[in-house]
């Protein structure tokens, strides 16, 4: 045969062996998320489902995952948990993911549980109280610090301000109530004693009547509203429309610049415990999370023209820890990613510097939280 | 009963039972099941809902009331206080059913949108009582439930429940043709023809509508109590008003009077927001145009509009 | 008086003449259609997010809430001209289902125009609170109480005073009659559902700088509008007044002395008793039904 027909003939099959092999070896990773990007809970969902899509693109063009790119596949559950649950089921079943990462709210989390448990995948949850990683799950972790975190972070801070005596006030939210009943069961270590608790409904428009109740206490030194949405901010205006002059503390539920341009100057001078993003450009170079929020914040902020928020940093850190996992155990085997997740050491989030174990599938301690307080309308750190 | 296959009534529920029987051919994957047990559940709801609104014309915004309390009830019985499933759900059925007849009997004698007002009143304060005592119910962010055991062996997998929804969902369908035709049923009939005229030939028009509001709730409670057991989690949003919303929505859409047409319409708009999942943000507007259009053409509904664009005239 | 009780009264106040505000959507358009217009509510979110909107382009406060006013008007003209005009004749239920289909597309239709976070508007007069009587109010209070009597009052003149508006009573009161008469119903149906959606819109934008405005604050708004047009007696002006001032004193009430977590639960179980011993609302007659 001619040798020029031979090495024709070749090319030729090697060509068409590369591309079968290439069409072949390219099947996506799919990861699977479901948030609240609609309804009550969307300003945590739509920060979330935005910081999902934009790194997943990130990845992919940097060359994706194990040569492979990855595919997103979100469903929005509206904040229900019944949605949640058949997203969840349609996720493993319908759409075969390799890992979620979701569940912006603590009731859709907990929602889902039997079915990841059952189904063997791995889960990165987005919501904030304990009971979800505790007691441990073996396939559930989750990203944001706890609720009872951000309590005792709020009451060390009080306690080196000597202050002993406190009034809650909390809204009808899952979130609040959890917050409340954490708060409660840890004041005791800190010294603090809840001598005044009101409660509103988390879609009150008013709440003077429940905060001069409080201020009639005169035991009261300072106020802490464990809440999150519209509220918190109404509380704050109502607050000083009243008069009170007592500290008050906001909880990481209102940490997004909308909280204190809701308040307009009736924030200044509250305090919360927050992740570091807020404060990204105050950060001295030499915090070590410096570098990781500041190219969190850029990237958000100059594609969607719009202020970053603590909620989207838990979706950053979901993703990285499921992709970091995968990068290390080689394979999307979901067994061999959980045990790769569980084993994240040292690795510096939006949250927080993670650090996992078979029975702390949070990684995150205290120094996650930084105190914050508002001043002239910007975050400020309380050193 | 009339057991001919060739009337309207029989041949109805023997093409259901075929539909129930073949539908696991289409069902590729558990998610599928899972959907179709959701419709069959809705559909009991949505049966006993159309009893109320379509023949007895009243009208109940707080239906997702006692289907909250129907879940809560069985679901705290069992997991807080280790009850048997089952009794858990007769028990819990039947405490509903005391309920529906309590308040019944004042909150019937309210006529149209009076009435609405106080069945979502109603409903509001059920689902606001569940959200706040969180010692016994979890509070809003739900508490989970136990599965549903029968005689020892827990029903467990979407097949298994699937059938089990099936049956109950014909069993439903045969009551409430069977209601219809009863003399309870004419009564209902003619109380929603006129109740002054009704009350005239000697029907006690309050006795009759709060039998069938009784009903509407225990066909609720039990739909809610299951729902529990098989997702194996309940949250408050189950007794909501725009959960109310939901349930009416479907029995007008599907049709008022007609027992297919509740079942219509439960499948369709259970499956709907899992078609539109892929709308993402557009869900919304889709679903509110879809809801205006269907009832703005079809006003009396998806199936007896349709029965009556292809029933055979009658012969004058 | 105690500066807490009448604190309360106060918060009360304006939390009423907001549901009164709504209240009257509903009976005008009720009045005179016997419909329960569901997306009420959302006539309320759209004055607001629209001036938001209109302000973040650069328009001057009262320019931008008139603008907004007139903006819902034709959302409400639009509503009854191709929704509920079609239907008219129907059930109850289904005209019920329509609106609330409608409120569900307007609010979709928000989420996506606008967006999904909340909104403040800039108070009328500032934000420094006035002392009265030891207890507080913010200014921004006053306008909503003040422009709310002033509204029910353009209203009371405009039904009794005005050939339009007495032929809306009219029809409201014998729609064959009214007919008979040479009234157009037909127009009576498109000013009544416009001049709800201008009363909402009016309340949204006075609102707004206290519990500001996002695209969702029409669901529960709308529902206690609803409720406290429901215990005044539906279909009375005066009747729903009286019924969304009720329903905030009795709110703030229960807040203040009973239990701030259950204060929904009273103050519906109260509109359920009225209802109950009063069928016909607080202010309304007894009906009686021809057959």
């Amino acid at each position: 045969m001619n040798f020029k027909r031979c090495i024709g003939r070749f090319v030729q099959f090697a060509s068409i062996a590369a591309i079968a092999f290439a069409a072949h070896a390219a099947p996506p990773i799919k990861i699977g998320s479901f948030l609240a990007a609609t309804g009550p809970a969307a300003f945590l969902g739509d920060p979330e489902m935005k910081t999902l899509e934009l790194y997943v693109d990130k990845i992919n063009a940097a060359g994706g995952v194990l040569g492979r790119k990855l595919e997103l596949i979100a469903y929005d559950s509206g904040g229900s948990a019944e949605k949640a649950r058949t997203f969840v089921k349609r996720l493993i079943e319908e759409d075969k993911v390799d890992a979620i990462v979701g569940g912006s709210t603590t009731g859709e989390t907990m929602a889902v549980i039997p079915l990841i448990e059952q189904a063997k995948i791995p889960f990165i949850s987005l919501a904030g109280a304990v009971v979800i990683v505790e007691p441990v799950k073996k396939w559930v972790f989750k990203t944001p610090a706890t609720d009872r975190m951000a309590c005792e972070k709020i009451f060390a801070d009080m306690k080196s301000r000597n202050i002993s005596k406190i009034g809650l006030i909390s809204g009808s939210g899952g979130f609040d109530k959890s917050m409340r009943h954490q708060c409660m069961s840890v004041a005791p270590k800190y010294g603090i004693e809840i001598v005044s608790d009101e409660t509103y409904n988390s879609k009150d428009t008013d709440m003077t009547a429940q905060l001069t109740k409080m201020r009639q206490n005169p035991q009261v030194q300072a106020v802490l509203n464990a809440g999150f949405g519209a509220a918190p901010a109404i509380v704050t205006k109502n607050f000083r429309q009243i008069g009170m002059t007592v500290p008050l503390y906001q909880s990481h539920g209102v940490a997004s610049k909308k909280y204190i341009e809701l308040s307009g100057g009736a924030a200044d001078g509250v305090r919360l415990p927050a992740a570091a993003l807020l404060v990204a450009d105050a950060l001295p170079n030499s915090d070590p999370q410096k570098k990781v929020v500041v190219g969190y914040k850029n990237a958000f902020e100059s594609k969607y023209h719009q202020d970053v928020s603590t909620f989207g940093g838990h979706a950053y850190d979901g993703l990285h820890l499921v992709v970091n996992a995968m990068k290390k155990a080689h394979s999307t085997n979901k067994a061999k990613v959980r045990d790769a997740i569980e084993s994240t050491h040292g690795w510096m989030g939006i949250d927080g510097e993670f650090n996992m174990s078979p029975t702390d599938h949070l990684g995150l301690d205290l120094s996650a939280f930084r105190m914050l307080e508002i001043k002239n309308g910007d975050w400020t750190l309380v050193k | 009963m009339r057991a001919g296959l060739l009337t309207a009534r029989g041949g109805g529920m023997l093409a259901l039972a075929a539909v129930i029987a073949l539908l696991p051919l289409a069902l590729a994957n558990n998610y599928f099941y899972d959907v179709a047990i959701l419709v069959g559940l809705n559909a009991i709801v949505c049966i006993g809902l159309n009893l109320l609104i379509g023949y007895a014309g009243q009208i109940s915004l707080g239906h997702a009331g006692f289907f909250g309390l129907g879940a809560y009830g069985s679901a705290i019985l069992t997991a807080r206080f280790g009850w048997p499933p089952l009794a858990a759900l007769a028990a819990a059925t039947t405490g509903v059913a005391l309920l529906a007849w309590l308040v019944g009997r004042p909150i019937l004698r309210l006529r149209g949108h009076y009435l609405a007002m106080a069945t979502l009143g109603m409903g509001v304060i059920i689902s606001i009582v569940l959200s706040n005592e969180d010692e016994l119910t979890g509070g809003p962010d739900g508490m989970s439930v136990p599965p549903l055991s029968l005689f020892g062996h827990a029903l467990s997998g979407e097949k298994a429940w699937y059938w089990l929804v099936g049956a109950l969902l014909l069993l439903a369908v045969w009551l409430s043709l069977n209601l219809i035709e009863s003399p309870g049923g004419r009564a209902l009939r003619a109380l929603h023809g006129s109740e002054t005229a009704a009350e005239v030939v000697g029907i006690d028009s309050v006795r009759q509508k709060v039998m069938v509001f009784v009903l509407s709730a225990v066909f609720a409670a039990l739909a809610g109590g299951l729902t529990a057991h098989y997702s194996g989690f309940i949250t408050p949003g189950r007794a909501s008003f725009l959960h109310s919303i939901e349930l009416v929505t479907m029995v007008v859409f599907g049709g008022m009077a007609s027992t297919f047409g509740a079942v219509v319409g439960a499948a369709v708009l259970t499956m709907l927001p899992q078609l539109l999942a892929v709308l993402k943000d557009y869900e919304m507007v889709v679903f509110g145009a879809v809801m205006m259009l269907t009832l703005i053409f079809l006003p009396k509904g998806f199936v007896p509009t349709l029965a009556a664009r292809f029933a055979p005239r009658e012969r004058k | 008086m105690s500066p807490q009780l009448l604190q309360y009264l106060l918060s009360g106040l304006t939390a009423g003449s907001i549901y009164a505000l709504v209240a009257l959507g509903f009976s005008i358009i009720y009045n005179s259609s016997n419909v329960i217009n569901f997306a009420q509510g959302e006539f309320v979110m759209i004055g607001g997010m629209a001036t938001v909107s209109l302000i973040k382009v650069g328009l001057p406060l009262p320019l931008a809430a008139a603008l907004a006013i007139a903006a819902t008007t034709l959302v409400g003209l639009a509503l009854e001209k191709f929704a509920v005009e079609r239907v008219r004749g129907e059930s109850v239920v289904t005209l019920i289902i329509i609106t609330i289909g409608a409120s569900i597309l307007l609010r979709g239709l928000a989420s996506l125009v606008w967006d999904k976070n909340l909104h403040p508007l800039p108070a009328f007069s500032g934000d420094r609170p006035i002392a009265i009587g030891g207890a507080t109010i913010v200014p921004q209070s006053l306008w909503v109480i003040g422009v709310t009597l002033a509204a029910v009052a353009a209203l009371r003149w405009f039904f009794n005073s005005t050939l339009h508006g007495k032929a809306m009573l009219a029809t409201s009161h014998n729609r064959l009659a009214a007919q008979l008469m040479g009234i157009s119903v037909r127009r009576v149906l498109l000013v009544s559902f416009g001049l709800s959606a201008a009363l909402g819109a009016l309340a949204g934008i006075l609102i707004a700088p206290i519990t500001f405005t996002a695209w969702d604050v029409g669901v529960m708004l709308g529902l206690k509008g609803f409720a406290a047009a429901i215990l005044g007696g539906l279909g009375s002006g005066p009747g729903a007044v009286l019924g969304g001032l009720a329903l905030g004193l009795l709110e703030a009430l229960s807040a203040g002395y009973v239990s701030s977590a259950y204060k929904d639960v009273i103050a519906f179980g109260i509109m359920l008793a009225v209802l109950i011993l009063m069928p016909g609302g607080l202010v309304g007659h007894r009906s009686v039904e021809r057959v």
